[in-house]
Protein backbone atom coordinates (compact mmCIF):
# COMPACT_ATOMS: atom_id res chain seq x y z
CA UNK A 1 0.00 0.00 0.00
CA UNK A 2 2.78 2.44 0.88
CA UNK A 3 4.51 1.60 -2.38
CA UNK A 4 1.26 2.54 -4.14
CA UNK A 5 1.01 5.86 -2.32
CA UNK A 6 4.66 6.50 -3.10
CA UNK A 7 4.04 5.81 -6.80
CA UNK A 8 1.06 8.17 -6.90
CA UNK A 9 3.00 10.81 -5.00
CA UNK A 10 6.04 10.61 -7.27
CA UNK A 11 4.06 10.61 -10.48
CA UNK A 12 1.45 13.16 -9.45
CA UNK A 13 2.81 15.94 -11.68
CA UNK A 14 2.48 13.53 -14.61
CA UNK A 15 -1.12 12.71 -13.60
CA UNK A 16 -1.95 16.40 -13.23
CA UNK A 17 -0.54 17.05 -16.67
CA UNK A 18 -2.69 14.21 -18.00
CA UNK A 19 -5.74 15.68 -16.29
CA UNK A 20 -4.99 19.03 -17.87
CA UNK A 21 -4.88 17.38 -21.32
CA UNK A 22 -8.23 15.71 -20.54
CA UNK A 23 -9.68 19.11 -19.63
CA UNK A 24 -8.28 20.64 -22.83
CA UNK A 25 -9.60 17.89 -25.08
CA UNK A 26 -12.98 17.92 -23.36
CA UNK A 27 -13.32 21.71 -23.37
CA UNK A 28 -12.48 22.02 -27.06
CA UNK A 29 -14.76 19.14 -27.99
CA UNK A 30 -17.50 20.65 -25.82
CA UNK A 31 -17.37 24.01 -27.58
CA UNK A 32 -17.16 22.50 -31.08
CA UNK A 33 -19.80 19.91 -30.19
CA UNK A 34 -22.15 22.61 -28.93
CA UNK A 35 -21.72 24.50 -32.22
CA UNK A 36 -22.43 21.28 -34.13
CA UNK A 37 -25.40 20.55 -31.86
CA UNK A 38 -26.93 24.00 -32.30
CA UNK A 39 -26.43 23.91 -36.07
CA UNK A 40 -27.71 20.33 -36.23
CA UNK A 41 -30.71 21.09 -34.02
CA UNK A 42 -31.69 24.13 -36.07
CA UNK A 43 -31.26 22.10 -39.26
CA UNK A 44 -33.53 19.40 -37.81
CA UNK A 45 -36.41 21.89 -37.46
CA UNK A 46 -35.61 23.79 -40.67
CA UNK A 47 -38.34 24.32 -43.26
CA UNK A 48 -35.82 23.11 -45.87
CA UNK A 49 -36.18 19.35 -46.33
CA UNK A 50 -32.60 18.70 -47.58
CA UNK A 51 -31.21 20.39 -44.46
CA UNK A 52 -33.49 18.31 -42.24
CA UNK A 53 -32.42 15.15 -44.06
CA UNK A 54 -28.74 15.97 -43.76
CA UNK A 55 -29.02 16.57 -40.02
CA UNK A 56 -31.06 13.39 -39.54
CA UNK A 57 -28.43 11.37 -41.44
CA UNK A 58 -25.63 12.89 -39.32
CA UNK A 59 -27.38 11.92 -36.09
CA UNK A 60 -28.28 8.47 -37.38
CA UNK A 61 -24.79 7.53 -38.56
CA UNK A 62 -22.88 8.94 -35.59
CA UNK A 63 -25.23 7.49 -32.98
CA UNK A 64 -25.42 4.20 -34.83
CA UNK A 65 -21.70 3.40 -34.82
CA UNK A 66 -19.27 2.99 -31.89
CA UNK A 67 -17.22 6.04 -31.02
CA UNK A 68 -14.05 4.00 -30.98
CA UNK A 69 -14.67 2.89 -34.58
CA UNK A 70 -15.18 6.50 -35.65
CA UNK A 71 -11.96 7.51 -33.90
CA UNK A 72 -9.90 4.65 -35.40
CA UNK A 73 -11.40 5.37 -38.80
CA UNK A 74 -10.15 8.95 -38.71
CA UNK A 75 -6.80 8.13 -37.12
CA UNK A 76 -5.91 4.87 -38.91
CA UNK A 77 -8.04 4.77 -42.07
CA UNK A 78 -7.70 8.38 -43.27
CA UNK A 79 -3.91 8.01 -43.77
CA UNK A 80 -4.68 5.33 -46.37
CA UNK A 81 -6.35 8.13 -48.35
CA UNK A 82 -3.27 10.27 -47.81
CA UNK A 83 -4.85 12.31 -45.02
CA UNK A 84 -2.71 12.19 -41.89
CA UNK A 85 -4.54 13.54 -38.87
CA UNK A 86 -2.52 14.48 -35.76
CA UNK A 87 -3.73 12.57 -32.66
CA UNK A 88 -4.96 15.66 -30.82
CA UNK A 89 -6.91 16.88 -33.85
CA UNK A 90 -8.47 13.46 -34.41
CA UNK A 91 -9.38 13.25 -30.73
CA UNK A 92 -11.03 16.67 -30.48
CA UNK A 93 -12.84 16.42 -33.82
CA UNK A 94 -14.18 12.92 -33.24
CA UNK A 95 -15.40 13.75 -29.74
CA UNK A 96 -17.02 16.96 -31.02
CA UNK A 97 -18.76 15.23 -33.91
CA UNK A 98 -19.91 12.41 -31.63
CA UNK A 99 -21.20 14.68 -28.89
CA UNK A 100 -22.67 17.06 -31.48
CA UNK A 101 -24.99 14.30 -32.71
CA UNK A 102 -26.44 13.83 -29.23
CA UNK A 103 -26.61 17.58 -28.69
CA UNK A 104 -28.46 17.93 -32.00
CA UNK A 105 -31.25 15.80 -30.61
CA UNK A 106 -31.24 17.72 -27.33
CA UNK A 107 -31.52 21.05 -29.18
CA UNK A 108 -34.23 19.73 -31.50
CA UNK A 109 -36.26 18.35 -28.62
CA UNK A 110 -36.03 21.59 -26.64
CA UNK A 111 -37.02 23.73 -29.64
CA UNK A 112 -39.98 21.50 -30.41
CA UNK A 113 -41.09 21.58 -26.78
CA UNK A 114 -41.77 25.34 -26.97
CA UNK A 115 -45.49 25.92 -27.42
CA UNK A 116 -46.63 26.73 -30.95
CA UNK A 117 -48.39 29.80 -29.59
CA UNK A 118 -45.03 31.41 -28.83
CA UNK A 119 -44.01 31.37 -32.49
CA UNK A 120 -47.49 32.46 -33.55
CA UNK A 121 -47.39 35.42 -31.17
CA UNK A 122 -43.93 36.41 -32.41
CA UNK A 123 -44.90 36.06 -36.08
CA UNK A 124 -48.17 37.95 -35.51
CA UNK A 125 -46.08 40.92 -34.31
CA UNK A 126 -44.15 40.89 -37.59
CA UNK A 127 -41.01 39.11 -36.43
CA UNK A 128 -39.45 36.94 -39.13
CA UNK A 129 -39.00 33.21 -38.66
CA UNK A 130 -35.33 33.74 -37.79
CA UNK A 131 -36.10 36.56 -35.35
CA UNK A 132 -38.79 34.46 -33.66
CA UNK A 133 -36.25 31.69 -33.25
CA UNK A 134 -33.52 34.03 -31.97
CA UNK A 135 -35.52 36.18 -29.54
CA UNK A 136 -38.45 33.99 -28.49
CA UNK A 137 -37.86 30.26 -29.01
CA UNK A 138 -34.14 29.72 -28.38
CA UNK A 139 -33.91 31.62 -25.07
CA UNK A 140 -36.73 29.47 -23.69
CA UNK A 141 -35.44 26.30 -25.33
CA UNK A 142 -31.96 26.89 -23.87
CA UNK A 143 -33.29 26.56 -20.33
CA UNK A 144 -34.96 23.26 -21.21
CA UNK A 145 -31.75 22.02 -22.88
CA UNK A 146 -29.60 22.56 -19.81
CA UNK A 147 -30.36 19.40 -17.79
CA UNK A 148 -29.83 16.99 -20.72
CA UNK A 149 -26.85 19.05 -21.90
CA UNK A 150 -25.33 18.69 -18.45
CA UNK A 151 -25.62 14.91 -18.79
CA UNK A 152 -24.10 15.09 -22.25
CA UNK A 153 -21.13 17.17 -21.02
CA UNK A 154 -20.49 14.62 -18.27
CA UNK A 155 -20.62 11.83 -20.85
CA UNK A 156 -18.21 13.75 -23.05
CA UNK A 157 -15.76 14.18 -20.18
CA UNK A 158 -15.78 10.44 -19.55
CA UNK A 159 -15.61 9.53 -23.25
CA UNK A 160 -12.46 11.61 -23.52
CA UNK A 161 -10.61 8.68 -21.87
CA UNK A 162 -11.03 6.76 -25.14
CA UNK A 163 -8.73 9.10 -27.02
CA UNK A 164 -5.85 7.53 -25.07
CA UNK A 165 -6.15 4.81 -27.73
CA UNK A 166 -4.82 7.16 -30.40
CA UNK A 167 -1.79 8.17 -28.29
CA UNK A 168 -3.16 11.38 -26.82
CA UNK A 169 -1.49 11.44 -23.43
CA UNK A 170 -4.44 12.46 -21.33
CA UNK A 171 -5.26 11.23 -17.86
CA UNK A 172 -5.87 7.54 -18.63
CA UNK A 173 -2.80 7.12 -20.81
CA UNK A 174 -0.64 8.95 -18.27
CA UNK A 175 -1.91 6.53 -15.62
CA UNK A 176 -1.10 3.53 -17.81
CA UNK A 177 2.42 4.79 -18.41
CA UNK A 178 2.95 5.16 -14.67
CA UNK A 179 1.54 1.69 -14.03
CA UNK A 180 3.80 0.11 -16.64
CA UNK A 181 6.76 1.48 -14.70
CA UNK A 182 5.49 0.90 -11.13
CA UNK A 183 2.88 -1.90 -11.45
CA UNK A 184 0.71 -0.01 -8.91
CA UNK A 185 -2.63 -0.69 -10.63
CA UNK A 186 -4.78 -0.25 -7.54
CA UNK A 187 -3.51 3.12 -6.32
CA UNK A 188 -3.13 4.71 -9.72
CA UNK A 189 -6.54 3.68 -11.12
CA UNK A 190 -8.19 4.67 -7.84
CA UNK A 191 -6.49 8.05 -8.07
CA UNK A 192 -7.54 8.81 -11.62
CA UNK A 193 -11.05 7.55 -10.84
CA UNK A 194 -11.26 10.20 -8.16
CA UNK A 195 -9.83 12.81 -10.52
CA UNK A 196 -12.42 11.98 -13.18
CA UNK A 197 -15.14 12.16 -10.56
CA UNK A 198 -14.01 15.62 -9.48
CA UNK A 199 -14.03 16.80 -13.09
CA UNK A 200 -17.50 15.46 -13.86
CA UNK A 201 -18.83 16.87 -10.57
CA UNK A 202 -17.59 20.32 -11.53
CA UNK A 203 -19.29 20.01 -14.93
CA UNK A 204 -22.65 18.89 -13.54
CA UNK A 205 -22.62 21.41 -10.68
CA UNK A 206 -21.76 24.13 -13.18
CA UNK A 207 -24.73 23.38 -15.40
CA UNK A 208 -27.05 23.14 -12.37
CA UNK A 209 -25.92 26.57 -11.15
CA UNK A 210 -26.42 28.03 -14.62
CA UNK A 211 -29.89 26.51 -14.77
CA UNK A 212 -30.83 28.01 -11.40
CA UNK A 213 -29.57 31.42 -12.46
CA UNK A 214 -31.50 31.41 -15.73
CA UNK A 215 -34.69 30.09 -14.18
CA UNK A 216 -35.83 33.45 -12.82
CA UNK A 217 -39.01 33.60 -14.90
CA UNK A 218 -40.47 30.13 -14.33
CA UNK B 1 -61.68 46.39 -54.47
CA UNK B 2 -64.37 48.86 -53.33
CA UNK B 3 -67.66 48.31 -51.60
CA UNK B 4 -70.84 50.11 -52.56
CA UNK B 5 -69.76 53.25 -50.65
CA UNK B 6 -66.56 53.46 -52.62
CA UNK B 7 -64.20 52.96 -49.65
CA UNK B 8 -61.52 50.28 -49.63
CA UNK B 9 -62.18 47.72 -46.89
CA UNK B 10 -59.51 47.32 -44.24
CA UNK B 11 -59.65 43.54 -44.58
CA UNK B 12 -61.48 41.46 -47.11
CA UNK B 13 -61.61 37.74 -47.72
CA UNK B 14 -63.09 36.31 -50.88
CA UNK B 15 -64.18 32.73 -51.51
CA UNK B 16 -61.94 31.68 -48.66
CA UNK B 17 -61.50 27.95 -48.23
CA UNK B 18 -59.32 26.13 -45.74
CA UNK B 19 -58.90 22.40 -45.27
CA UNK B 20 -56.90 20.48 -42.72
CA UNK B 21 -56.29 17.17 -44.45
CA UNK B 22 -59.66 15.77 -45.48
CA UNK B 23 -61.55 18.13 -43.21
CA UNK B 24 -62.81 21.34 -44.82
CA UNK B 25 -63.05 23.98 -42.08
CA UNK B 26 -63.94 27.00 -44.23
CA UNK B 27 -66.20 26.43 -47.20
CA UNK B 28 -65.97 29.58 -49.24
CA UNK B 29 -66.26 32.64 -46.99
CA UNK B 30 -66.67 36.23 -48.19
CA UNK B 31 -66.29 38.99 -45.63
CA UNK B 32 -65.21 42.64 -45.77
CA UNK B 33 -64.33 44.69 -42.71
CA UNK B 34 -64.46 48.47 -43.16
CA UNK B 35 -62.03 50.94 -41.62
CA UNK B 36 -63.18 51.71 -38.07
CA UNK B 37 -65.67 48.85 -38.03
CA UNK B 38 -66.00 46.41 -35.15
CA UNK B 39 -67.04 42.95 -36.30
CA UNK B 40 -67.89 40.21 -33.82
CA UNK B 41 -67.62 36.68 -35.19
CA UNK B 42 -69.70 34.21 -33.24
CA UNK B 43 -70.71 30.61 -33.71
CA UNK B 44 -70.44 27.17 -32.13
CA UNK B 45 -67.02 25.68 -31.40
CA UNK B 46 -65.53 23.97 -34.41
CA UNK B 47 -67.49 26.20 -36.75
CA UNK B 48 -64.30 27.64 -38.30
CA UNK B 49 -64.52 31.13 -36.81
CA UNK B 50 -61.00 31.07 -35.33
CA UNK B 51 -59.60 29.67 -38.56
CA UNK B 52 -61.29 32.50 -40.44
CA UNK B 53 -59.61 35.03 -38.14
CA UNK B 54 -56.24 33.30 -38.40
CA UNK B 55 -56.44 33.35 -42.20
CA UNK B 56 -56.73 37.15 -42.07
CA UNK B 57 -53.11 37.58 -40.93
CA UNK B 58 -52.02 34.35 -42.64
CA UNK B 59 -51.22 32.44 -39.47
CA UNK B 60 -53.17 29.88 -41.48
CA UNK B 61 -52.52 29.69 -45.22
CA UNK B 62 -55.86 29.56 -47.04
CA UNK B 63 -56.30 26.50 -49.25
CA UNK B 64 -57.89 28.75 -51.84
CA UNK B 65 -59.47 32.17 -52.11
CA UNK B 66 -58.12 35.65 -51.54
CA UNK B 67 -57.15 37.71 -48.51
CA UNK B 68 -56.88 41.47 -49.00
CA UNK B 69 -55.51 44.04 -46.58
CA UNK B 70 -55.68 47.79 -47.17
CA UNK B 71 -56.31 47.25 -50.86
CA UNK B 72 -53.56 44.69 -51.51
CA UNK B 73 -53.92 40.96 -51.89
CA UNK B 74 -51.62 39.45 -49.29
CA UNK B 75 -51.88 35.69 -49.87
CA UNK B 76 -49.69 35.79 -52.95
CA UNK B 77 -46.11 34.56 -53.32
CA UNK B 78 -43.65 37.41 -52.94
CA UNK B 79 -45.73 39.39 -50.45
CA UNK B 80 -43.68 40.28 -47.36
CA UNK B 81 -46.01 38.78 -44.79
CA UNK B 82 -44.00 40.25 -41.90
CA UNK B 83 -44.73 43.77 -43.09
CA UNK B 84 -48.42 42.93 -43.25
CA UNK B 85 -48.54 41.27 -39.85
CA UNK B 86 -46.88 44.17 -38.06
CA UNK B 87 -49.89 46.28 -39.11
CA UNK B 88 -52.37 43.71 -37.74
CA UNK B 89 -52.36 43.21 -33.98
CA UNK B 90 -53.44 39.83 -32.72
CA UNK B 91 -54.61 38.76 -29.29
CA UNK B 92 -54.80 35.05 -28.52
CA UNK B 93 -57.04 32.98 -26.30
CA UNK B 94 -54.04 31.70 -24.33
CA UNK B 95 -52.27 35.11 -24.25
CA UNK B 96 -48.98 33.70 -25.58
CA UNK B 97 -46.89 36.21 -23.68
CA UNK B 98 -43.15 35.58 -23.85
CA UNK B 99 -42.48 34.03 -20.41
CA UNK B 100 -38.73 34.66 -20.47
CA UNK B 101 -39.19 38.42 -20.87
CA UNK B 102 -40.48 40.96 -18.38
CA UNK B 103 -43.80 42.64 -19.07
CA UNK B 104 -41.95 45.71 -20.32
CA UNK B 105 -39.73 43.65 -22.65
CA UNK B 106 -42.77 41.80 -23.98
CA UNK B 107 -44.12 45.16 -25.14
CA UNK B 108 -40.81 46.49 -26.50
CA UNK B 109 -39.41 43.40 -28.30
CA UNK B 110 -41.20 43.78 -31.63
CA UNK B 111 -40.88 47.56 -31.55
CA UNK B 112 -37.10 47.35 -31.41
CA UNK B 113 -36.65 44.31 -33.67
CA UNK B 114 -39.31 44.91 -36.30
CA UNK B 115 -39.94 48.67 -36.28
CA UNK B 116 -36.29 49.36 -35.32
CA UNK B 117 -37.48 51.84 -32.74
CA UNK B 118 -34.78 52.99 -30.31
CA UNK B 119 -34.82 51.38 -26.89
CA UNK B 120 -35.80 54.52 -24.94
CA UNK B 121 -38.59 55.43 -27.30
CA UNK B 122 -39.89 51.85 -27.33
CA UNK B 123 -39.90 51.74 -23.53
CA UNK B 124 -41.65 55.08 -23.34
CA UNK B 125 -44.38 53.83 -25.63
CA UNK B 126 -44.58 50.52 -23.74
CA UNK B 127 -44.98 52.34 -20.42
CA UNK B 128 -47.73 54.53 -21.83
CA UNK B 129 -49.59 51.46 -23.11
CA UNK B 130 -49.12 49.56 -19.86
CA UNK B 131 -50.54 52.58 -18.01
CA UNK B 132 -53.46 52.58 -20.41
CA UNK B 133 -54.29 48.92 -19.66
CA UNK B 134 -53.77 49.58 -15.94
CA UNK B 135 -50.54 47.63 -15.48
CA UNK B 136 -47.91 50.34 -15.11
CA UNK B 137 -46.84 48.85 -11.77
CA UNK B 138 -46.12 45.43 -13.32
CA UNK B 139 -43.52 46.40 -15.92
CA UNK B 140 -40.70 44.49 -14.24
CA UNK B 141 -42.84 41.41 -13.48
CA UNK B 142 -42.56 38.19 -15.47
CA UNK B 143 -45.78 36.95 -17.12
CA UNK B 144 -46.03 33.84 -14.96
CA UNK B 145 -46.57 36.03 -11.88
CA UNK B 146 -49.64 37.71 -13.42
CA UNK B 147 -53.30 36.70 -13.34
CA UNK B 148 -55.00 35.66 -16.57
CA UNK B 149 -56.73 39.00 -16.93
CA UNK B 150 -53.48 40.87 -16.40
CA UNK B 151 -51.72 38.65 -18.95
CA UNK B 152 -54.36 39.36 -21.55
CA UNK B 153 -54.13 43.11 -20.94
CA UNK B 154 -50.34 42.92 -21.41
CA UNK B 155 -50.96 40.98 -24.62
CA UNK B 156 -53.24 43.77 -25.83
CA UNK B 157 -50.58 46.37 -24.97
CA UNK B 158 -47.98 44.26 -26.80
CA UNK B 159 -50.10 44.22 -29.95
CA UNK B 160 -50.93 47.94 -29.70
CA UNK B 161 -47.24 48.81 -29.41
CA UNK B 162 -46.89 48.15 -33.13
CA UNK B 163 -49.51 50.86 -33.90
CA UNK B 164 -51.63 48.35 -35.83
CA UNK B 165 -54.32 49.41 -38.27
CA UNK B 166 -56.57 46.59 -37.10
CA UNK B 167 -56.78 44.34 -34.05
CA UNK B 168 -57.73 40.68 -34.32
CA UNK B 169 -59.01 38.99 -31.16
CA UNK B 170 -59.23 35.21 -31.01
CA UNK B 171 -61.55 34.37 -28.10
CA UNK B 172 -59.68 36.77 -25.81
CA UNK B 173 -61.71 35.97 -22.69
CA UNK B 174 -62.40 32.25 -23.16
CA UNK B 175 -59.49 31.11 -21.00
CA UNK B 176 -60.20 33.55 -18.16
CA UNK B 177 -61.85 33.05 -14.81
CA UNK B 178 -65.25 34.80 -14.82
CA UNK B 179 -64.16 37.64 -12.53
CA UNK B 180 -61.34 38.55 -14.93
CA UNK B 181 -63.42 38.70 -18.06
CA UNK B 182 -64.73 42.19 -17.36
CA UNK B 183 -61.32 43.85 -16.98
CA UNK B 184 -60.29 42.57 -20.41
CA UNK B 185 -63.60 43.53 -22.00
CA UNK B 186 -63.29 47.03 -20.46
CA UNK B 187 -59.91 47.40 -22.17
CA UNK B 188 -61.45 46.30 -25.46
CA UNK B 189 -64.39 48.71 -24.98
CA UNK B 190 -61.87 51.52 -24.73
CA UNK B 191 -60.29 50.50 -28.04
CA UNK B 192 -63.74 50.54 -29.62
CA UNK B 193 -64.30 54.08 -28.32
CA UNK B 194 -60.99 55.15 -29.86
CA UNK B 195 -62.24 53.97 -33.24
CA UNK B 196 -59.93 50.96 -33.66
CA UNK B 197 -60.90 48.56 -36.42
CA UNK B 198 -61.51 45.24 -34.69
CA UNK B 199 -62.41 41.68 -35.59
CA UNK B 200 -63.36 39.74 -32.48
CA UNK B 201 -64.08 36.04 -32.28
CA UNK B 202 -66.01 35.74 -29.05
CA UNK B 203 -68.59 33.98 -26.95
CA UNK B 204 -69.26 37.18 -24.98
CA UNK B 205 -72.67 38.15 -26.32
CA UNK B 206 -72.85 41.16 -23.99
CA UNK B 207 -69.69 42.60 -25.53
CA UNK B 208 -70.81 41.73 -29.06
CA UNK B 209 -74.16 43.42 -28.50
CA UNK B 210 -72.79 46.68 -27.09
CA UNK B 211 -69.51 47.03 -28.97
CA UNK B 212 -69.93 45.49 -32.41
CA UNK B 213 -71.21 47.27 -35.51
CA UNK B 214 -71.96 43.90 -37.04
CA UNK B 215 -72.40 40.34 -35.84
CA UNK B 216 -71.21 37.58 -38.16
CA UNK B 217 -72.53 34.12 -37.38
CA UNK B 218 -70.37 31.25 -38.64
CA UNK B 219 -71.57 27.66 -38.69
CA UNK B 220 -69.94 24.63 -40.31
CA UNK B 221 -67.44 26.70 -42.25
CA UNK B 222 -69.83 29.25 -43.73
CA UNK B 223 -71.26 32.62 -42.77
CA UNK B 224 -74.94 31.80 -42.27
CA UNK B 225 -76.12 35.17 -40.95
CA UNK B 226 -74.82 38.68 -40.42
CA UNK B 227 -76.54 41.80 -39.16
CA UNK B 228 -76.15 44.77 -36.82
CA UNK B 229 -76.53 43.63 -33.19
CA UNK B 230 -80.06 45.01 -32.62
CA UNK B 231 -81.37 43.10 -35.59
CA UNK B 232 -79.20 40.03 -35.06
CA UNK B 233 -80.32 39.52 -31.46
CA UNK B 234 -83.77 41.11 -31.82
CA UNK B 235 -84.95 39.25 -34.87
CA UNK B 236 -82.72 36.22 -35.53
CA UNK B 237 -82.51 35.56 -39.23
CA UNK B 238 -82.90 31.81 -39.04
CA UNK B 239 -83.86 28.90 -36.85
CA UNK B 240 -80.16 27.96 -36.62
CA UNK B 241 -79.23 31.35 -35.16
CA UNK B 242 -82.16 31.26 -32.73
CA UNK B 243 -81.17 27.77 -31.63
CA UNK B 244 -77.58 28.94 -30.99
CA UNK B 245 -78.63 32.05 -29.09
CA UNK B 246 -80.96 30.07 -26.84
CA UNK B 247 -78.04 27.98 -25.61
CA UNK B 248 -75.77 30.89 -24.78
CA UNK B 249 -76.28 33.54 -22.08
CA UNK B 250 -76.66 36.99 -23.63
Amino acid sequence: MTAGLQAVHDSFPLLLHGALVTVEVTAMALVLGAVAGLAGGLARVSPLAPLRGLAAAYVSVIRGTPFIVQLFFVYYAFPQLGIRVPPMVAAVCCLAVYSGAYQTEIVRGAIQSIERGQIEAARSLGLSRAQSMRYVVLPQAFLRMLPPLGNEFVALTKNSALVSLVTVQELLLSAQLIISATFQNFSVYLTIGIMYYVMTSIVSTGTQLLERRLKVYV
Amino acid sequence: MTDQHGATPMIEVRALRKSFGEHEVLKGVDLAVARGEVVAIIGPSGSGKSTLLRCMNLLEQPSSGEVWFEGTQINLPGVDVNRVRMRMGMVFQLFNLFPHLTVLDNVTLAQTKVLRTGRDEAQERARALLAKVGLAAKEQAYPNSLSGGQKQRVAIARALAMRPAVMLFDEPTSALDPEMVQEVLATMDELVREGMTMVVVTHEMGFARRAADRIVFVDEGSIVAQAPPERFFGAPASARVRQFLEKIPT
